[in-house]
Formats: structure tokens, C-alpha cells, sequence
């Protein structure tokens, strides 16, 4: 059940240019134009370019989400949500977009999409999609999958996720990960004709699975321990927060009381009153904009759970590595001890202990034919085992090496996203305290003209 | 009660020395203010269990006594005292100043309660002294504010704090309690020195000046408890009848009294509220920063950043515990004080309402039964003069009351505005510094790429 290298009938064939990243909008990508011809179902095989192939932009928009009713596969009726992604190619030139596909998805497709891609790029660190269900609530954000505010953050998460697969070097080539941008029928029946699912190691899936590994690459060891970390300092603060957003909501909304208060008091003052009215306005001002500062926050938020998410990405890539060393290891004792056995024979000393030797002993020593015999067999095995060994250290090499690589990619991205969205949430603390300041302000004088 | 403390050296002429000394304010002194019998404490009577009502039972804890934050400083003259009096008109003519200070447990076999350090210095010829010291319990005070109600019927007497806590404290008396009580005490006392009226009260200077067992001595004299209790009975009684003729500007300063105390009661639960929410966001923020040092921990790349944030954060942190005091510290105080005005105002109406209603049942007698109880006309004449003068004190302190409510409370709220302006003002100076440090290392890694 080894997964060999990436299957270039699964693969749409490599553009010489590199994508884009995140580019201007954070939507553009650049995908090779050439393989929406050469992506079709069944045309496979060698696609390789010779010529008369250009870059062209590809902006991924996940613009719409909608309520749909419809009957799931034990044919009741369920209600759900569905995304509408819209994929436009952009001229270089003159930068205008025109729209080539738009489509309806659901979460679960988005999420056969990702289990695909886990199974074929085991070495990537692959994106993680948006929350399934609301964790990390505060009293006034819903836990509800129907909730506006949920679905809404969702079909950014949904969006975002897209994004970072369009923005890989080596994802966004994948000619699944096309048709599910283009083709809305059958698409799921062209993803399970892969026999991905039969591909999965169910072993990588099985989390209480501890391997004994006796020389797995420290570099994985430690990033195991890393993303372990990762994710629990990450949860504890999503949860401070959440309870800081809580509590800074309640601050801000009692204000809204003396609004009316103050409103009820002017009636019966002749000199305060003017100044208890306006004051009480402004009351009501700084009570209400609280909303927009949360909103704001949940966003930042999201981004912080995006990377809560991609530690068990992390996991999966060490994981993977994990067992392809666990069966080079087996391999090799295998091996090991099929040429003692060999040795063995062939010298006629008997040092470990075999059925056959056992029942050589109790019912009579086999002939010579009949040991030669047994030496060819075991000799087949060797030379296949060692043919086996070779090629699994080989993969262990390759691997090791493609993931390595992908990880020092993911780091640098998390590097980056990280310090923009502490800065951003910077960002907001500002604008959060200038709101406060002018309405703070705009109050005291009308409490002086009191 | 235990005997006053002495002056120290460093004061004049000190306090009437214990023991028999003849000139100090002793048994004989008459009852000030006029108005005898008819007029009626309601809160007086109220406190029938005078010697239970405060039994402030303590633990006898020592750090009781490390009062050093309670003191304020002690300006010594007068002229330099102007500036910490914030809340009375005229303050160059003020002759009298009062601090209120050193909480101190004491402890008997009957009970244990607080005992107030107040110290009096004054220009005032009547006083015997300049300086006073002497030390009160909010038993003392309770009866001082009796006294003034007695005498002053229908003038605004200042609140006393409550005696009890009304709601959710562990320990009945804890050190917020009697800092927050002690505070309140200052002001009352405060309150009655620049009142024209009260502050030449006769109570007033013997609270003031008598030592402990001339006090005692001199709260026994006054109507007993039985006559007071009689008194409360006819008043009920009578009140309504003082509702019905009252003039119209009394309705007027009724209506406006109930209203306000409606008001005033929602704005103390309100700011009572926002208080407990800014605590429980300190609280909740205290724990915020930190989890971004821990975080630091584990990444190389983001140690800096992370560590930069934290602080900004705990500095926010700071800010916002410096807002929540400020809070409790200018506008609760405040607004609680005029809670508790809110309902002396309606006693104070209460009284009126009395005085006018004796008036007019001996005038309805008159008009009616032509009988041996007839109330002479001058009787009469005596009732309407009084009717005349407490209507009048009222209004005249009625006017007063409104002009110190309305600068207090602005006052109050421009200081809560100022508050938190100058906490948002603090965050930002944080974070825009922040930002500006990540832009100039951004723009140094940026220039180090160049080549």
C-alpha cells in the first residue's frame, strides 16, 4: 500500500513558470493555461506541451452561499448549504476578467476534494479546510451551521481554502482539483473512480496507531512535537479571546442604558437637559460599535484557525513519514533474518529456530534436494527483498526529501501570514481606540455644557 | 467607648483635656434649634435598636490597623485645604475643615466596630480651639444626622452611607467597604461644614469637638424613644393632609423628585454594572498577553512579534485597571451619593408636608368645632410663621441642592469621559508604536535584501 510518486495521469503537466502566490488581491493565480485542454476526463496520459502554451491569470472566487433542500443518500430530506465558486481568467494585458466557470459545491464535496488530495500528496502539508462546526463561540456568536454570520465566515474559509491550493506549486496542477472548479456533474464519481479511497493507508488514519520506529528523521520527530504545540497554544488563545470578546461586549453595551436614561432624565432638567440628551446619544454611538469591532475580530480569529487546522496537516505528513520508515524497517529485519535463515542452511548450523527445523528434528532430516530446494526459494526472496529494500529506502529518500521541502514552503508562509495578522489585529486595537477616542470626546462635551 | 487619642505635640493648644475640665461642652448644654416636639426624625425613629445598629462585627485583624493608604495628606492651613474641597460653593470663605481618616477596630467584650479619625481646624471664634481630633463610630453619625433633621426639618441634610452592604460581599466589612464608607463620611461631614445653615449647627461642633464620653453623655439628653415613637404615629397621619394643600411649587419640586430618584437609581445600577464589566475584561485580559509569550516559545521566527504583542497588550491591560479605579473612584461614589440624596429629599418633602398639615387641621378645627380645645389664634399665628419658614428654608437649600447636583454630576461623568478617553488614548499611543516598529523592521529586512 505504498504510495508511489505523484501519478502523472493525476496530474496536469507542468507549466515551466511558477505560480503566482498571493498575488495582487490576494485572488489572482496563475495556472497553466494549456491544461484546460489537456485536463479532460479520459485524454490521460502523456500531455506534454511542446508549444503554444501561455500564463493566464485565474482569479477563484467562492462569491455565494445558499439553502438548499434535497435528499441525502438514505433518500430523507436534509437541508443545506451550497457555495457557488466562480473561476475568471484574467488577460495579462489589459487586467479585465472574464468569467469561465461557476459552479455550486457543497462542504462535503470540499471535503472528498481534500481527502483526495491527502491521499495522492502524502508529502504535502496540504490546506486545511474552514471548521465544520462553530467551536470557539462566544455568548453572542452562534454554534449554529445555519447561522448567517457561520455560513458567511465559512464561504471565506471555503474561498481561502481554494486559494491556497490554486497558489501551490504542485496542488494547484492537480486535474482533480480542475474539474472541481469546472465540472459540476459527475465530478464526484470521476474522484472515487480514482480509487483513492483504496489507495489510503488506513494505518495514517488510525490515531491511536504508535509505530515503533527506531531511526525516523529527527527533523519529523520534532516537527511532530511543533505541531503539537502549535496547536494547543493556538486553541488556549482562541479560547482567552473568545472570553475577552465577551466580556469587552458587555462593557460596551451597558453604556447603551444610560442612553435612554439620560434621555428620560433631560425631560425634567431646564439647564442639564441639552447636555444629558446629547450626551445620552453618544452613549447609544458607543454601544453600537462594538458590533463592527467584533465582526472584525472574528476575522482575525479565522485567521488564527486556519493554522489551528494546519497542525494536523503537519501531523499527517509526519505520520506518513512515520510508517514508510516503520515498513523499511520491518523490511530490512525481514530481510536480515530470511539470509540468516539462508546461512544457516547452507552451513548447517541451526541457530534459529524454524518449524521446518523443528519438524526436521521430530520427523527425520530432509534430503539434500529438498534443502537446496528451500535454499533457492529463500535466495528468490532475498534478491526480491533486497530489490524491495532498495526501492523502499529509495521512496523514504524521495520522500523525506519532497515533504522537506514543502515543509520549509509552509513555513515560510506561516511566517509570513502570522506576522500580517498580528499586525492587522494591531490594526484594528488602532482603530478600535480612535472610535473610542472621538465618541469619548464628543461626550465630555456635551457633559461640560451640563 | 475607649477615650479620645491626645493631640500630638505638634498641634496648639490641644484638645479639652480628659477629665473633669469645666469648659468643655458638658451635660448642660440646651437643645439647639427650636421646632420641639412636632418635628419628626423619620429616620431617627427608624433606628430603635440604637445601641445594635452598627454592630460592626470584625475579624480582629491586625492589617486593620496598617491604615496608611487611608490617610489623606494633611495640609497644614487652612488656605492650602481650599484645593481639596472640590464640591462646595465659596470656597474662599471657608473657616472650617474636616478630615475624615484612620479607620481603627476596637475590640470590647460586647462588641467590636470602626472608629473614625476626624480632626477639625478652624478659624471660627466659637470653637475653643483651632484644632480638634477626636474619634467617632457611624453610631455617632447616625445620631448627628438625627440631630440635624430635628433641628433643620426641612433642609436638605447630606446622606450618611448605608450601613450595611446591600448586595454579594464575602466579608459584611471588608477594606473596600470601610474605605468606600469612610470617603462617604469625609464628605457628609464635609457637606454639613458649607452648608450657611447646618455648619453653625450647635450637634454639629460638639460632634466635632467633645470628647467620647461628653458625647455620650450629651446624646443621652433629647425626647426619649417613647415620645419619638408617639411622634412617628401623628405624623404618618397628618402627612397626608399636608399633601393636599400643598402649593404648587411643592408639586412641582415632588414630581421632580420622584423622577429624579428614579433616574438617579438606574444610572447607580448602571454604573454599578459597567464596573463589574470592566473587572471581569481586566480579569479575562490579565490572562491574554501571557499566552502570546508562551506561544514565542515555540516559534524562532516569530519570537519578537509575539513578545511585542504581549506587552502591548498587558500595557493595554494596565490602562484598563487604571480606567475601572478612576471609575469607582469619581462617578460611583457620586451617583451613589445622590441615591441616597434622592431619598432624603423625599423625607425633607415628607417633613413639610407635616408642618404644613399641623397648620391646617388646627386651622380646620378652628373653622369647624367651636369647642374648649379651640387652638387660640395665636397658636394659629405661631404654625403659620413656622409653615412660613420651613417652606422657605426649603426653597432657599431647594435652589442650592439643584446647583451642587447639576455641577457634581457633571463634574462626575466629564471625569468618567476623561477616563476613558485618556485610556483609548494610552492603547493607541501602544499599538501605533508597535506598528510603527514592525514597519521600520520590515523596512531594515527589506533594504538588507537589496544587494
Amino acid at each position: 500500500m505504498e504510495q508511489g510518486p505523484p501519478d502523472p495521469e493525476r496530474q496536469l503537466q507542468p507549466a515551466p513558470l511558477e505560480p503566482l502566490g498571493r498575488s495582487e488581491a490576494g485572488l489572482g493565480v496563475a495556472v497553466d493555461e494549456e491544461a484546460e485542454g489537456a485536463g479532460e476526463e479520459g485524454s490521460g496520459g502523456d500531455t506534454m506541451t511542446h508549444n503554444n502554451f501561455w500564463l493566464k491569470k485565474i482569479e477563484i472566487s467562492v462569491s455565494e452561499a445558499e439553502k438548499r433542500t434535497g435528499r441525502n443518500a438514505m433518500n430523507m430530506q436534509e437541508t443545506y448549504t451550497a457555495y457557488l465558486i466562480e473561476t475568471r481568467s484574467v488577460e495579462h494585458t489589459d487586467g479585465q476578467s472574464v468569467l469561465t466557470d461557476s459552479l455550486w459545491r457543497r462542504y462535503s464535496e470540499f471535503e472528498l476534494l481534500r481527502n483526495y488530495l491527502l491521499v495522492y500528496y502524502p508529502h504535502i502539508v496540504v490546506p486545511p479546510l474552514p471548521e465544520k462546526r462553530a467551536e470557539f463561540v462566544w455568548h453572542k456568536l452562534s454554534a449554529d451551521n445555519m447561522d448567517p454570520d457561520f455560513v458567511e465566515r465559512r464561504r471565506i474559509g471555503l474561498e481561502n481554502f481554494l486559494l491556497r491550493i490554486a497558489s501551490h506549486p504542485i496542488l494547484c496542477r492537480d486535474k482533480i482539483f480542475y474539474l472541481f472548479l469546472t465540472q459540476e456533474g459527475n465530478w464526484k464519481e470521476t474522484v472515487n473512480e480514482t480509487g483513492f479511497q483504496l489507495k489510503a493507508d488506513s494505518r495514517l488514519k488510525a490515531l491511536n496507531a504508535t509505530f515503533r520506529v527506531k531511526n525516523p528523521d529527527k527533523r519529523f520527530t520534532d516537527l511532530k512535537h511543533y505541531s503539537d504545540e502549535l496547536q494547543s497554544v493556538i486553541s488556549h488563545l482562541l479560547r482567552v479571546r473568545a472570553r475577552v470578546a465577551d466580556r469587552l461586549y458587555g462593557v460596551y453595551k451597558v453604556h447603551g442604558n444610560y442612553g435612554r436614561v439620560f434621555s428620560e432624565w433631560s425631560a425634567i432638567e431646564k439647564e442639564m437637559g441639552d447636555g444629558l440628551q446629547s450626551a445620552g446619544h453618544h452613549m447609544d454611538v458607543y454601544a453600537s460599535s462594538i458590533d463592527d469591532i467584533l465582526e472584525d475580530e472574528e476575522h482575525y480569529a479565522d485567521q488564527l484557525k486556519e493554522y489551528l487546522f494546519y497542525a494536523e496537516a503537519l501531523r499527517a505528513v509526519c505520520r506518513k513519514h512515520e510508517l514508510m520508515q516503520y515498513d523499511l524497517e520491518i523490511a530490512a529485519q525481514d530481510l536480515a533474518s530470511k539470509k540468516q535463515q539462508c546461512e544457516e542452511l547452507a552451513t548447517g548450523t541451526v541457530r534459529t529456530f524454524s518449524l521446518k527445523g523443528m519438524t526436521t528434528k521430530l520427523f527425520g532430516q530432509e534430503t539434500p534436494e529438498q534443502r537446496e530446494a528451500r535454499i533457492k526459494v529463500l535466495e528468490e526472496q532475498i534478491n526480491e527483498g533486497e530489490q524491495q529494500l532498495k526501492s523502499k529506502n529509495l521512496e523514504g529518500r524521495e520522500f523525506v526529501k519532497n515533504a522537506w521541502a514543502d515543509i520549509e514552503r509552509f513555513k515560510e508562509q506561516k511566517n509570513r501570514d502570522l506576522k500580517e495578522a498580528l499586525i492587522s489585529y494591531a490594526v484594528m486595537q488602532i482603530s478600535m481606540c480612535k472610535k473610542g477616542i472621538q465618541v469619548w470626546t464628543n461626550a465630555k462635551e456635551c457633559f461640560s455644557k451640563m | 467607648m475607649e477615650g479620645e487619642r491626645r493631640a500630638s505635640q505638634a498641634r496648639s493648644s490641644g484638645l479639652p483635656a480628659g477629665g473633669a475640665d469645666a469648659d468643655s461642652p458638658g451635660g448642660g448644654t440646651p437643645f439647639p434649634g427650636g421646632g420641639g416636639s412636632s418635628a419628626l426624625l423619620q429616620a431617627e425613629v427608624l433606628d430603635l435598636d440604637e445601641d445594635e445598629d452598627d454592630l460592626e462585627v470584625f475579624s480582629k485583624d491586625a492589617s486593620l490597623m496598617d491604615m496608611n493608604s487611608f490617610s489623606p495628606m494633611m495640609p497644614t492651613s487652612p488656605l492650602s485645604m481650599i484645593n481639596q474641597i472640590k464640591f462646595e460653593d465659596e470656597p474662599d470663605l471657608k473657616d472650617l475643615f474636616i478630615t475624615v481618616d484612620e479607620p481603627e477596630s476596637h475590640v470590647t467584650t460586647i462588641e467590636t466596630f470602626i472608629t473614625y479619625r476626624i480632626i477639625t481646624k478652624t478659624s471660627r471664634g466659637e470653637f475653643d480651639s483651632s484644632e480638634f481630633e477626636v474619634r467617632r463610630r457611624y453610631q455617632d453619625f447616625l445620631w448627628l444626622k438625627g440631630k440635624l433633621e430635628e433641628a433643620h426639618p426641612t433642609l436638605i441634610i447630606p446622606p450618611l452611607p448605608e450601613k450595611f452592604m446591600v448586595k454579594g460581599m464575602v466579608e459584611r466589612f471588608n477594606d473596600d467597604f470601610i474605605e468606600t464608607r469612610r470617603k462617604a463620611l469625609h464628605k457628609f461631614l464635609n457637606r454639613i461644614a458649607d452648608h450657611p445653615t447646618l455648619t453653625f449647627n450647635e450637634d454639629f461642633k460638639i460632634f466635632l469637638t467633645a470628647q467620647a464620653w461628653e458625647l455620650s453623655s450629651h446624646k443621652k439628653q433629647g425626647p426619649g424613644l417613647l415620645s419619638r415613637m408617639g411622634q412617628t404615629v401623628r405624623a404618618v397621619a397628618s402627612s397626608m393632609r399636608g399633601v393636599k394643600n400643598r402649593p404648587e411649587e411643592f408639586m412641582e419640586m415632588n414630581n421632580f423628585i420622584e423622577l429624579f430618584s428614579q433616574k438617579i437609581n438606574l444610572i447607580d445600577k448602571i454604573s454599578q454594572r459597567i464596573y463589574k464589566e470592566e473587572r471581569e475584561y481586566f480579569d479575562e485580559m490579565k490572562e491574554y498577553g501571557p499566552i502570546h509569550i508562551l506561544w514565542s516559545a515555540s516559534e524562532e521566527d516569530l519570537v519578537d512579534i509575539l513578545k511585542d504583542v504581549a506587552s502591548c497588550i498587558d500595557r493595554c491591560c494596565k490602562a484598563t485597571e487604571k480606567r475601572m479605579s478612576g471609575l469607582g473612584e469619581a462617578l460611583l461614589p457620586v451617583v451613589h451619593e445622590y441615591v441616597l440624596y434622592s431619598e432624603m429629599l423625599m423625607g425633607v418633602m415628607k417633613r413639610r408636608d407635616q408642618i404644613q398639615a399641623e397648620l391646617d387641621s388646627k386651622v380646620e378645627a378652628l373653622t369647624y368645632k367651636k369647642t374648649d380645645a379651640d387652638p387660640l389664634p395665636e397658636e394659629i399665628g405661631k404654625l403659620e410663621d413656622k409653615v412660613e419658614c420651613a417652606n422657605n428654608a426649603l426653597k432657599a437649600d431647594w435652589e442650592r441642592w439643584k446647583q451642587n447636583m447639576q455641577n457634581d454630576i457633571k463634574l462626575a461623568f466629564t471625569d468618567m469621559a476623561e477616563g476613558n478617553i485618556h485610556y483609548y488614548e494610552q492603547c493607541l499611543a501602544t499599538w501605533e508604536s508597535f506598528l510603527t516598529s514592525q514597519t521600520n523592521l520590515h523596512l531594515e529586512e527589506a533594504s538588507e535584501e537589496k544587494p
